[in-house]
């Protein structure tokens, strides 16, 4: 261990960032140890991920809205992908396929878990860094590499994927029948890379929040975005595995001839999905339960009151992670399982909606006599739980299997899952980016383009996401290259080219988000301490805060929710480390590794 | 466009669409309770001077009201979900005087063999069409599912019946046709560069137009 104690700066009696020595650039910001740096790295790059996504995104509403017609710009990619401006059906898969890719695994995953597990874990409980930094390291450079590897798909013959984001076998498993080779393989290889980064940092993260918390950080004293960020991580560490076995056993079909999933040698197509969900539901709740903690400490905030029910806020977040492990044939019940095991899977999944209510009615009971702060932050997290209510009621439809029956499969599932990662997720991005922006960078974002930017998109979001419940109703299959094939969705052709335009509106917006946030970097109003007047121990530090963090670890009297409290006097916020002369000094904890 | 299903013209439409409404109302109330609470919030304690807000840490009473309503609320949906459920789908739930056709899915086309005129399917008069489904109004159908090559989904959207087909695997799915007239059979799940184009067409005819429609068949359109 004496190498990781070195790399702590905690190691050396609670000695802090003053003791480091000046460093270079590329040591600094390139091959960082320092959880802070690493975060930032993340969020460089799955926000240009991010982009990346909404381009493919933004081709097949063209495709969608406009099918048959050149799209305005496509004569800048090749013949195999785009004919006289005409998106090709075989680009239009690998357009779909990529942008769930893309979006799940590179841009929201990285945004929520990459960026703010490692930026906020180490600043909120109170240690130095993470337990295992040089893991942590190696976790974002894995990360990094995985996202190049599925890039690259796009530059091969034939292109990249072309079995959806889902990658169903047998598709998926033979060339023959999905017409793409290498970037099948890509596929495959850059998860199990991505697998491993994640693996690496949820193993960081565990350890760091079970052994490092600060004196008197107690675990009911935890901020929820911690305990989220928490339970997050043990998902992700049971989870990914599950996937990177499933997708190994995919390259071996693929490339040593094997036949795990191919029945016409005597695999089990079916085995790919049970192996697949069961990867892929606990991955829903890693892209939305940090989500949920950073914005329940946001509404805390905003509101100027304790979280309502702390305790029955943590109770969900575990309940919403116990049950994710049960409900992974929701998504197959279709797909010719035993329909007895369809009744089994309904009842968990319904079940579900009970701690997501318990969240919900709580978020409301925080706001609920507050005195609310309508800072950009607290806009995004307001329209989080108004946005993630959608989703999770539109989630109850196709719970029930009967009703599953005509939506399956249909835009319905697209508006369903939209609304809770980009409604739920993205817009609790769209708060936790702007909120702990000046510890990041020292400066603030601009409030005013910050509230442009938040009606802008949340008027456009809806105009797209909404109308895609009817076009599910109406039976429009997802990922159809050209609906109006169909006498049945002729029909509806007008409402794809509405949200195709409103998608195209809701995707300039996001500029102004870029612009604010480049801009902001050099230009924004240098922060003070605690501009959001917050209790979290992250806010005891300068701005940015140093490398090593804390010369000497705060000491931590009380929960990260007591604002408005009566001993706070004229205040209306109590730091968790401020000690009134009625607390007692918490004993002092000897963290594993640094006692010596 | 319609706002609503597709026009229902199946038995399962009923239940279905029923159900459908049922949880449009309860997800409906519940999303009315949590929006214009919000908005209520949102202007009745925005920050004013000289306010502070009321400091509580939650009480016991309203979580476990919030825990128990949806909770009753979930389970009595499953049980009555599960109830049509088993009807529609279970294991035995194939009426035992259903008409049974093959459908053989395959990039991008569907095949039904049809049992030929001694209705009995995997006999000498059996034929196989392309893309085309001809079934009875009014007498419970079950289509016999298999795959040569990906895993594809028939979808009727009409008629409210879904279900994949997988290689390796005999699904039957059944459904009883209300109206006569014609449908679209679609592809539901993504089988390949071709899979926008994987279309055919259902022709519910009466009792009588199917026979004689049978007739003409097998006495010389077969394949």
């Amino acid at each position: 261990m004496t190498s990781v104690a070195h790399a702590t700066p905690g190691a050396h009696g609670g000695s802090g960032g003053a003791q480091h020595a000046p460093m270079g650039f590329w040591q600094k910001y390139i091959f960082s140890t320092d959880h802070k740096i690493i975060g930032i790295q993340f969020l460089f790059v799955s926000l240009f991920f991010l982009l990346v996504g909404g381009l493919l995104a933004m081709q097949i509403r063209w495709q969608v809205g406009f099918p048959g017609k050149p799209m305005p710009g496509g004569g800048i990619l090749p013949e195999s992908m785009i004919v006289n401006g005409v998106i090709l059906p075989e680009y239009y898969i690998q357009l779909v396929t990529m942008h769930g890719t893309f979006m799940v695994f590179f841009a929201i995953m990285p945004l929520l878990v990459g960026v703010y597990a490692n930026f906020l874990i180490p600043l909120k409980i109170g240690t130095h860094d993470m337990a295992f930094p040089r893991i942590n390291m190696a976790s974002f450079w894995l990360a990094l590499l995985a996202g190049l590897i599925m890039t690259a798909g796009f530059f091969v013959p034939e292109g990249t994927s072309r079995a959806g984001w889902t990658m169903y076998a047998p598709l998926s498993a033979r060339p023959d029948l999905s017409g793409a080779t290498v970037g099948q393989m890509l596929w495959c290889v850059s998860i199990v890379v991505l697998g491993l980064s994640s693996v690496m940092g949820s193993v960081n993260y565990i350890t760091t929040i079970i052994n490092h918390r600060a004196p008197g950080m107690t675990w009911f004293r935890m901020p929820l975005s911690v305990w989220a960020l928490f339970i997050t991580a043990i998902l992700a560490v049971l989870a990914l595995p599950v996937l990177q076995g499933a997708a190994i056993m995919l390259l071996f079909d693929q490339t040593l001839g094997t036949h795990f999933f191919d029945p016409v040698a005597g695999g089990q197509a079916l085995l790919w999905q049970h192996l697949f969900w069961f990867f892929g539901h606990p991955e829903v709740y890693i892209l939305i339960l940090p989500a949920m903690g950073m914005v329940s400490d946001i509404i805390a905030n905003g509101s100027r009151k304790p979280i309502f029910g702390y305790h029955s806020m943590v109770f969900a977040i575990v309940g919403i992670a116990f049950l994710g492990w049960l409900v992974w044939g929701h998504h197959m019940f279709m797909s010719g399982m035993n329909p007895t095991l369809g009744s089994t899977f309904m009842v968990s999944t319904l079940l579900i909606a009970v701690p997501s209510a318990i969240k919900v009615f709580n978020w409301l009971g925080t706001m609920w006599r507050g005195n609310l702060r309508f800072h950009v932050p607290m806009l995004n997290a307001i329209a989080f739980v108004s946005m993630f209510t959608i989703g999770g009621l539109s989630g109850i439809f196709m719970a029930a299997t009967p009703v599953d029956i005509p939506i399956h499969d249909t835009y319905f599932i697209v508006a369903h899952l939209h609304y809770v990662l980009f409604g739920g997720s993205l817009f609790a991005l769209f708060a936790a980016i702007p909120f702990w922006y000046p510890k990041m960078f020292g400066r603030m974002m601009d409030e005013r383009l910050g509230k442009i930017h938040f009606w802008l998109t949340f008027v456009t979001y809806n105009l797209v996401f909404f109308p895609m419940h009817n076009i599910g109703m109406g039976g429009q299959m997802r990922r159809l290259y050209d609906p109006t094939i169909y006498d049945f969705l002729k029909p509806q052709q007008p409402l794809n080219e509405f949200i195709s335009i409103a998608a195209f509106a809701l995707f300039a917006v996001q500029f102004i988000f870029a612009f604010n946030f480049v801009w902001s970097l050099k230009k924004g109003r240098k922060a003070p301490q605690n501009p959001w007047e917050d209790n979290g121990l992250e806010w005891s530090l300068p701005n940015p805060a140093p490398h090593g963090n804390w010369e000497r670890v705060p000491n931590v009297y009380r929960g990260p929710y007591e604002f408005s409290a009566p001993e706070a006097g004229s205040a209306d916020f109590l730091p968790q480390h401020v000690k009134l002369p009625t607390d007692r000094d918490p004993v002092p904890a000897v963290a594993p590794g640094t006692g010596h | 466009m319609s706002w609503w299903l597709p026009p229902a013209a199946s038995t399962f439409a009923g239940p279905i669409d029923g159900l459908f409404l049922a949880i449009l109302i309860i997800t409906g109330i519940a999303l009315v309770i949590v929006e214009v609470g919000l908005v209520t919030f949102v202007v009745r304690y925005r920050a004013r001077p000289g306010r502070k807000a009321f400091y509580t840490h939650g009480s016991t009473r309203a979580e476990v009201i919030w825990t128990a309503i949806p909770a009753v609320t979930m389970v009595a949906l499953g049980l009555v979900s599960n109830h049509y459920w088993v009807i529609m789908k279970g294991k035995n739930s194939v009426p035992a005087n259903a008409y049974h056709v093959g459908v053989h899915a395959k990039q991008f086309e569907w095949r039904v063999t049809y049992g030929g005129p001694d209705g009995k399917l995997r006999t000498d008069d059996d034929f196989t069409v392309r893309n085309q489904l001809h079934i009875p109004v009014g007498q419970p159908v079950a289509v016999e599912l298999t795959s040569e090559d990906v895993i594809h989904s028939f979808f009727v959207p009409e008629f409210r019946v879904k279900q994949d087909v997988v290689p390796g695997m005999h699904i039957t799915a059944w459904f009883q046709a209300t109206k006569t007239g014609e449908y679209e059979i679609g592809c539901a799940e993504l089988c390949g560069m071709g899979h926008y184009k994987m279309r055919a067409r259902v022709f519910v005819h009466t009792p009588e137009d199917f026979n004689a429609w049978m007739a003409q068949q097998a006495a010389g359109g077969t394949e």
